[in-house]
């Protein structure tokens, strides 16, 4: 069985938050709440790069160790989900989570959490597929439709790759073969060169 | 000329020889030379090293993101600009080993090693009551006793149900189930979280001067409190288990209580280092303020006899007082304190002549 990944191609994003407005839209996230996000990290200086980060559908997943409920579950997709039936909106997920990716929408006053909302790699949940139930939670449930994520279908460059991990790791491979070890764009040790 | 052949033959020979000679020390040589290049060739290469400063700026990236450096995101928020924390996985570690686990066998330890007591002893027995009662707690401090006490056990159920709730529970009700109950526990929690810390402060702050150490509580202490036998210990109005117990809820409780309230306000904007530092401390203080309720609870129930009375009733039997807290019982009879109420309500039976 395919096993889902995403990997995010620093040398190609361009921080155009594509991938964060396809989301978005796909699946129609209530206000607030992003599954996706972009990062830049040495914004504005030599080295500058960004990242698309959301849930990572990890393996051993953290947020599922600690929740007390047990409402997550992996799919034979390798991707994580859960079951917002069960949520009681703890936050223990987000405390866990390396990435940040359990949002919650804010339902009540003092920061009261409603249940937790996070990337589903466009899978849906654990209503019946494409059903209005299922889309309502969790959004679109493209993988049942035999489609990958929005965010990486969308992405212009091509950073965000999505979608079977052997085949994505392959493109990735063939791009690093090709590439060379530092940046090779034309002009950068003119443009960045020690003074 | 047969001369001069012969003395070419001989140049000749000798030539050869020192070819031999010279190409031997060579191969020596060089056999133990060649394998040194080695270091000759690492040392070159830190030295160009050294010479530039700039390492591999992609490395440096991904090292940037593993350590959790901070950068820009257009999506607002707590922590956006941050792509991977590390704190997670260490809170994930702590709550659900030591935390979960050992806090499950501390418990457990303590409940069965009551029992265990209980049923070797059968529990601390008064001796034969007098029959005249002394006003031992007033109604204020048993409504801020029953108040708080019922609260805290409220919170103790719901809290220790996101505990263990999933290696307990969710096996006995189900995951909907248990989804439901949890569902409803922890607003409960939440919400009277506030209601019993009113009460936890009050509480303190009012028996504060029963709990002043003195000297006569380490022979208490030594003694086991005279639970093990070997007699009655000193004690006051308060012995020293129960001034370990208070001062254990003024630290572990209070600690518990303030790392509750930054849990339970997440709109502070406690990031997620900080709620994981507040989760394990609440984790680790409840559990030890649970603990100490447990034997408090079975210490002032079926654990001594006549100890129950005075919180449920306000009033104690004089030959309670007497046993448990002779020093108190002292200063009553002297008249100071409350010596007006000796003998005051309800007393069933006359006064029996002491012993």
């Amino acid at each position: 069985m395919a096993r889902m990944k995403f990997l995010c191609d620093a040398e190609r994003c361009i921080e155009c938050n594509g991938c964060v407005t396809a989301c978005k839209n796909e699946n129609e996230v209530p206000w607030g709440v992003n599954r996706r996000r972009v990062v830049t990290l040495d914004d504005g200086i030599p080295g500058e790069k960004s990242i698309s980060v959301a849930c990572m559908h990890c393996t051993d997943a953290p947020c599922a160790a600690v929740c007390p409920v047990d409402c997550f579950y992996t799919t034979d997709d390798g991707v994580v989900l859960h079951d917002k039936d069960l949520c009681i909106g703890c936050g223990y997920c987000f405390y866990a989570c390396p990435f940040g990716a359990p949002q919650y929408p804010q339902k009540e006053a003092f920061g009261v959490r409603g249940k937790m909302d996070k990337c589903t790699f466009c899978a849906g949940g654990p209503e019946e597929d494409n059903s209005a139930a299922e889309f309502e939670k969790y959004g679109s449930n493209r993988l049942a439709q035999g489609k990958l994520p929005m965010c990486a279908e969308m992405c212009a460059t091509k950073a965000l790759l999505g979608g079977d991990g052997d085949v994505v790791s392959d493109i990735y491979r063939e791009r690093i073969t090709k590439r060379g070890g530092r940046p090779d764009t034309w002009g950068w040790d003119t443009a960045y060169k020690k003074a | 000329m047969t001369e001069r052949r012969e003395n070419s033959k001989a140049t000749r020979a000798t030539g050869r020889r020192r070819m031999y000679i010279w190409s031997l020390v060579l191969m020596i040589a060089g056999s133990m030379a060649l394998p040194l290049t080695g270091y000759v060739a690492v040392g070159v290469l830190q030295a160009q090293e050294a010479a530039s400063d700039d390492s591999n700026p992609r490395a440096d990236y991904w090292r940037e993101v593993r350590g959790g450096v901070a950068g820009y995101s257009a999506v607002t928020g707590q922590e956006t600009g941050v792509l991977i924390q590390n704190g997670g996985q260490n809170w994930r570690q702590v709550r659900n080993g030591p935390v979960a686990t050992y806090g499950a066998w501390v418990i457990l330890a303590i409940i069965a090693a009551l029992a265990v007591y209980h049923l070797l002893t059968g529990g601390y027995k008064m001796g034969e009551r007098t029959g005249r009662k002394i006003l031992r707690w007033p109604s204020i401090d048993r409504a801020l006793h029953w108040y708080t006490a019922i609260l805290f056990i409220i919170l103790a159920i719901t809290g220790l149900s996101l505990l263990w709730g999933r290696a307990v529970l969710i096996p006995v009700l189900g995951k909907e189930g248990f989804a439901a109950w949890a569902g409803l526990a922890k607003p409960l929690h939440d919400y009277l979280a506030l209601f019993f810390t009113a009460g936890f402060v009050v509480a303190l702050l009012k028996w504060m001067h029963h709990n002043w150490f003195k000297s006569y509580d380490m022979e208490w202490l030594l003694k086991g409190g005279g639970y093990l036998g070997g007699g009655h210990p000193p004690a006051g109005f308060a012995n020293a288990g129960h001034k370990l117990l208070y001062w254990t809820l003024v630290f572990a409780g209070g600690a518990m209580v303030v790392s509750g309230l930054f849990l339970l306000f997440p709109n502070w904007g406690t990031e997620r280092a900080g709620m994981q530092l507040a989760n394990s401390i609440h984790g680790i203080t409840s559990l030890i303020c649970v603990g100490f309720i447990c034997l408090h609870i079975y210490l002032a129930t079926i654990g001594s006899e006549g100890s129950l009375e005075g919180m449920l009733h306000g009033y104690v039997d004089e030959q309670y007082a007497k046993n448990h807290h002779p020093l108190w019982y002292e200063e009553v009879m002297a008249g100071e304190g409350q010596a007006e109420s000796v003998g005051g309500a309800p007393s069933p039976a006359p006064a029996a002549p002491e012993k």
